[in-house]
C-alpha cells in the first residue's frame, strides 16, 4: 500500500501505518467524549442515580471489576506478544496473542451475561436515560473490543503464515497500539459507569 | 528507479471508477461535489420563489391561473397536473408541491436539504476531498497519498451518503425537516415535523460521511507529516497546505462528537430511548443535541472557511507576484483560530437558555477570533500593497474571497454580542453572515482555485472570456442576493419561515424579498456558465503549458498532464513558496525546486 515513496519514507521515526493507527485514535477518544460527556450530563444533572425509577437495580459492580482485571491482564499479554516478535519469536508471539484473543473474547462474554441478567432485572435501552446510556456507552465499548478480537485474529492468521519478523513487524504493532486504546479506555468508563 | 515511470496501461474501470491515484479521486470529488452543489443550489431556488411569491404556483411547472380558478387545462403544466390529479396514486409532486406550489411542509423539508447538501456535501467535498487530494501530494513533492485504498474507500463513502441522502427525498413522509442543524428534540420524534424515515436516512448518511471524512483526514495528516519531499520543512509549506493540515486535524476530532450525536439520535428515533425529550420517567436533555451539535459544529465552520483562506493566500501572492506578508504569522493565525473553534460553540446557544455570565465568555472567545481573521485579513492586504498585480480571474476570486470575507466576519461580530444576538438570532441576519462567509468566501475560493488549477488537473485552460462573465455575474448576483438580508434580518424577518406575507410587519419588505428571489435565480443561471466552461473546456481548452501562471511552488514541477506517480525524480527544495520578486533577482519567481545558486552578476 505504501510502495510509492520509500525514499522518503525511511527518514520518518513513524510509519505510516502507526502514525495513521494513532491518528485514528484521536477520532476515538473524540467518539467516545461525546458519549461520556453525554453520560456527565445525565449523571449530573440527576440528584439520585440511579433515578428514583430505577432503585433496585444494581449494576454487577463485582464481575465487571473481575472483568476489568482481565481486559488489564489482555492488555500486558499483548504487549507481551509484540516483545516477543521483536525478539524474533514467532512462536512466542502466537501463544501470546492467543491467550491475548481469548482474555479479550471471555471479557465480551462476561459482559454479555450480565446484560442478559440486567435485561431480566428490568433494565433496558428504554429505561430511561440511565438504561440508554448505559447500553450505548458501554455497548460502543464492546463493538471496539470485538473489532479488536476480530483484528487480533486476523494478526494471529498472518503470525500464523509467518509473515512476520523481527524486522517487519507493523501489523502487530498497529494491533496492539489499538489494543492498548481499547483496554486503557475501560478503566474510566468503569469508574464513571459502575462506581461513581 | 522507480515502476511508476513507465507507462500503466488501465482499464477504465480502474482508472476512473476505482482509481487508487490522488489526482483522479481529487477530481472525482470536484465533479460531486458540483453536480451536488445544483442540487443543493436548486433546492434554494426552489424556496426563494416561495418567499418573493408565497403560495403561488412555480413557474415553467406549476399549474395555470385559470386551471386553478376554473380547472381549465391552458398550459403543458396543467396537462401533467389534470394527469396528477387523476391518477390514483399519490404522486411525489402532489404530496409536495400539489399545482407547483409549495407546501410549508415541503419548505421546511427544502431549506433543510439545501444547507446539508451544501455543507456535508459540496463545500467539505470540493475543498477538503478534492482540492486536498489533489494538491497535497504534489505541492509536497510525493508521489500519492499515504494510503491509497483508504483514500479510494473515502470517496465511495461519500458516494453511499451521498445515495442514502438521495433516497430520503422520495420516502414517504418526506426528507429531514429540522434545519440542518437538526436540533432535537424536534429532529427526535417524528410526531414535531411528521418526518418519518427522512430525518433516520439523513443521520444515517451523515454518519457514513463521517466515517469517509475521518478515513481522508487520517490519510491527509499521515501523508503530511510523513511524506513531504526532501527539504520541504513544515515552514516551507504552501499555506494551502498548511489550512488543508489543520482542517483535517479539525475533521477528525470534530466529525466523531457528531457520529456520537447521531448515534444517540438514531437510537431516541428507532429504539425508544429518550436521550433528547425531557419526558417524565426519561429524564433526558432537551439541550444536549445543541451542545454536542455545536462542539461539532463550530469547528466545521472553520473547516468551511480555512481551505478558502489557504487558496486565497496562494492565488494573492502568485498574482501580486510578491511574498505572503507575514507567512508565519499566517500559519500562526490559523492554528490560533483552530483551536479557538473549540471554545465559542455556546455563541450558537445564546438563547437556547444559558447563564449569562457562560454567554459572556462564550461572547469573549469568539470576539478573539477576530484577532487572527484581521491578522489574515492584513496580511492578505499587506501581500498585495505595492505589489504588481495581474489581474487573472483567480485573482478576482482571491480578492472577492477576501473582500466577502471581510463583511462576513465583521457582521460576525454583532451576533457575537449577546445583547445584540438576542434581537437578531434566527433572523436573516444569520442568513446573510453564514452566506457571506461560506458562499462569498468559501465558494469564491473555490472557484478561483479551480480557474487556478484546471491546467494543471486537465492540461487546459478554462475559457478566460466566461471565466470573467461567470466571476461578474457571480460576484454582483451574489451581493445583490446576500446583502439586502441583512435589512431583512434587522428588521425582524424570521430565518426558517415559509410565507413572510402573513405577518403584517413583514409585508413591507415583500419588494426586497422579490429583489433577492430575482437575484437567486441570476446568481443560480451564473452558475451553469462554470460548469460549461469546466466540461467544455475539459475537451476544448487551449492547451496550457507546465507552469503557465508562474508559480513557485511543487506541484508546477511536475509534467503536465500529470503522470501517475506525478514526478519523475522526486524534487529536493530549497526554498520556501512564496519567492516572487526577490530583489536582485532576474526573474519574478524562483521556484521552490530550483538549488540555490551565486547571486545574480548584474548591476553589483
Amino acid at each position: 500500500m505504501t510502495h510509492n515513496t520509500p525514499e522518503i519514507q525511511e527518514r520518518q521515526p513513524l510509519s505510516n501505518a502507526r502514525l495513521g493507527i494513532l491518528v485514528l485514535l484521536g477520532a476515538e477518544i473524540m467518539l467516545f467524549s461525546g458519549l461520556i460527556g453525554t453520560f456527565l450530563v445525565f449523571r449530573v444533572g440527576n440528584v439520585t442515580w440511579p433515578p428514583p425509577s430505577h432503585i433496585g437495580i444494581e449494576l454487577p459492580r463485582a464481575v465487571t471489576g473481575i472483568n476489568t482485571v482481565l481486559l488489564l491482564l489482555s492488555g500486558y499479554t499483548m504487549l507481551q506478544a509484540r516483545r516477543a516478535i521483536q525478539r524474533d519469536n514467532l512462536k512466542q508471539l502466537r501463544n501470546w496473542l492467543l491467550i491475548t484473543g481469548m482474555l479479550g473474547l471471555l471479557f465480551l462474554g462476561v459482559q454479555g451475561s450480565e446484560w442478559v441478567q440486567l435485561i431480566r432485572n428490568g433494565l433496558t435501552l428504554q429505561s430511561g436515560v440511565y438504561g440508554g446510556i448505559f447500553y450505548v456507552l458501554i455497548g460502543c465499548h464492546a463493538v471496539h473490543v470485538l473489532s479488536a478480537v476480530i483484528w487480533l485474529f486476523i494478526v494471529f492468521g498472518m503470525a500464523t503464515a509467518g509473515r512476520f519478523s523481527a524486522a517487519r513487524y507493523t501489523g502487530v504493532d498497529t494491533c496492539t497500539i489499538y489494543w492498548v486504546f481499547v483496554v486503557a479506555l475501560w478503566p474510566i468508563l468503569y469508574v464513571l459507569v459502575y462506581l461513581s | 528507479m522507480h515502476d511508476n515511470e513507465h507507462h500503466h496501461e488501465e482499464s477504465f474501470i480502474s482508472k476512473y471508477i476505482f482509481s487508487l491515484d490522488h489526482k483522479m479521486i481529487g477530481k472525482q470529488f470536484l465533479i460531486y461535489g458540483l453536480l451536488m452543489f445544483f442540487i443543493g443550489g436548486g433546492l434554494a431556488l426552489l424556496f426563494r420563489w416561495q418567499l418573493a411569491y408565497p403560495d403561488q404556483p412555480l413557474p415553467v411547472i406549476g399549474a395555470s391561473q385559470q386551471y386553478l380558478d376554473e380547472g381549465e387545462v391552458v398550459t403543458g403544466a396543467d396537462r401533467m397536473w389534470e394527469r396528477i390529479y387523476e391518477s390514483d396514486k399519490e404522486e411525489w409532486l402532489e404530496t409536495n408541491m400539489p399545482s407547483g406550489v409549495i407546501t410549508p411542509e415541503f419548505y421546511n423539508m427544502l431549506f433543510t436539504m439545501h444547507a446539508t447538501i451544501m455543507v456535508f456535501f459540496v463545500v467539505v467535498p470540493i475543498l477538503v476531498g478534492a482540492f486536498g487530494n489533489f494538491l497535497i501530494p504534489l505541492m509536497i513533492g510525493t508521489r500519492d497519498m499515504a494510503f491509497p485504498i483508504l483514500n479510494m474507500l473515502s470517496f465511495w463513502l461519500a458516494v453511499l451518503a451521498a445515495i442514502v441522502m438521495a433516497i430520503g427525498f422520495f420516502v414517504p413522509g418526506g426528507h429531514a425537516a429540522a434545519g440542518w442543524t437538526g436540533y432535537a428534540p424536534l429532529s427526535a420524534d417524528p410526531q414535531w415535523t411528521g418526518v418519518e424515515w427522512g430525518q433516520n436516512l439523513w443521520a444515517i448518511s451523515l454518519l457514513i460521511q463521517g466515517f469517509s471524512s475521518l478515513v481522508g483526514s487520517i490519510n491527509y495528516i499521515t501523508t503530511i507529516i510523513n511524506m513531504r519531499a526532501p527539504g520541504m520543512t513544515l515552514f516551507r509549506m504552501p499555506l494551502v497546505i498548511w489550512s488543508l493540515f489543520i482542517v483535517a486535524i479539525l475533521l477528525l476530532l470534530a466529525f466523531p462528537v457528531l457520529s456520537s450525536a447521531l448515534a444517540l439520535l438514531i437510537f431516541d428515533r428507532l429504539a425508544g430511548t429518550t436521550f433528547f425529550s425531557a419526558t417524565a420517567e426519561g429524564g433526558g436533555d432537551p439541550l444536549l443535541w445543541q451542545h454536542l451539535f455545536w462542539f461539532f459544529g463550530h469547528p466545521e465552520v472553520y473547516i468551511l472557511i480555512l481551505p478558502g483562506m489557504g487558496i486565497a493566500s496562494e492565488l494573492i501572492a502568485v498574482f501580486s507576484r510578491k511574498p505572503i506578508f507575514g507567512y508565519r504569522s499566517m500559519v500562526y493565525a490559523m492554528i490560533a483560530i483552530a483551536f479557538l473553534g473549540w471554545i465559542v460553540w455556546g455563541h450558537h446557544m445564546f438563547q437556547s437558555g444559558m447563564r449569562p455570565g457562560l454567554g459572556s465568555i462564550f461572547m469573549t472567545t469568539t470576539m478573539l477570533i477576530a484577532v487572527p481573521s484581521a491578522i489574515k485579513t492584513f496580511n492578505w492586504l499587506g501581500t498585495m500593497f505595492r505589489g504588481s498585480i495581474r489581474f487573472t480571474t483567480p485573482m478576482l476570486h482571491g480578492i472577492a474571497f477576501v473582500s466577502m470575507f471581510v463583511i462576513g466576519g465583521l457582521s460576525g461580530i454583532y451576533m457575537a454580542n449577546t445583547p445584540v444576538d438576542i434581537f437578531i438570532h434566527d433572523t436573516y441576519y444569520i442568513v446573510a453572515h453564514i452566506h457571506y462567509v461560506v458562499f462569498g468566501g468559501s465558494l469564491f475560493a473555490i472557484f478561483g482555485g479551480i480557474i487556478f488549477w484546471f491546467p494543471k488537473m486537465y492540461g487546459r485552460y478554462m475559457n478566460d472570456a466566461l471565466s470573467k462573465i461567470h466571476f461578474w455575474l457571480t460576484f454582483i448576483a451574489f451581493n445583490c442576493t446576500f446583502f439586502p438580508m441583512h435589512i431583512l434580518g434587522v428588521g425582524g424577518h424570521m430565518r426558517r419561515i415559509s410565507n413572510p406575507q402573513q405577518y403584517e410587519f413583514l409585508q413591507g419588505f415583500e419588494g426586497m424579498n422579490i429583489f433577492i428571489t430575482m437575484s437567486a435565480f441570476t446568481l443560480g443561471f451564473a452558475q451553469l456558465i462554470l460548469v460549461f466552461n469546466f466540461f467544455w473546456s475539459m475537451y476544448k481548452g487551449k492547451v496550457a503549458e507546465q507552469n503557465p501562471w508562474q508559480v513557485n511552488t511543487l506541484e508546477w514541477e511536475a509534467p503536465t498532464p500529470v503522470p501517475h506517480g506525478n514526478f519523475g525524480q522526486i524534487p529536493t527544495v530549497y526554498r520556501g513558496p512564496y519567492e516572487y520578486s526577490v530583489p536582485g533577482e532576474e526573474s519574478d519567481w524562483i521556484p521552490q525546486a530550483q538549488p540555490e545558486h551565486a547571486p545574480a552578476t548584474s548591476g553589483d
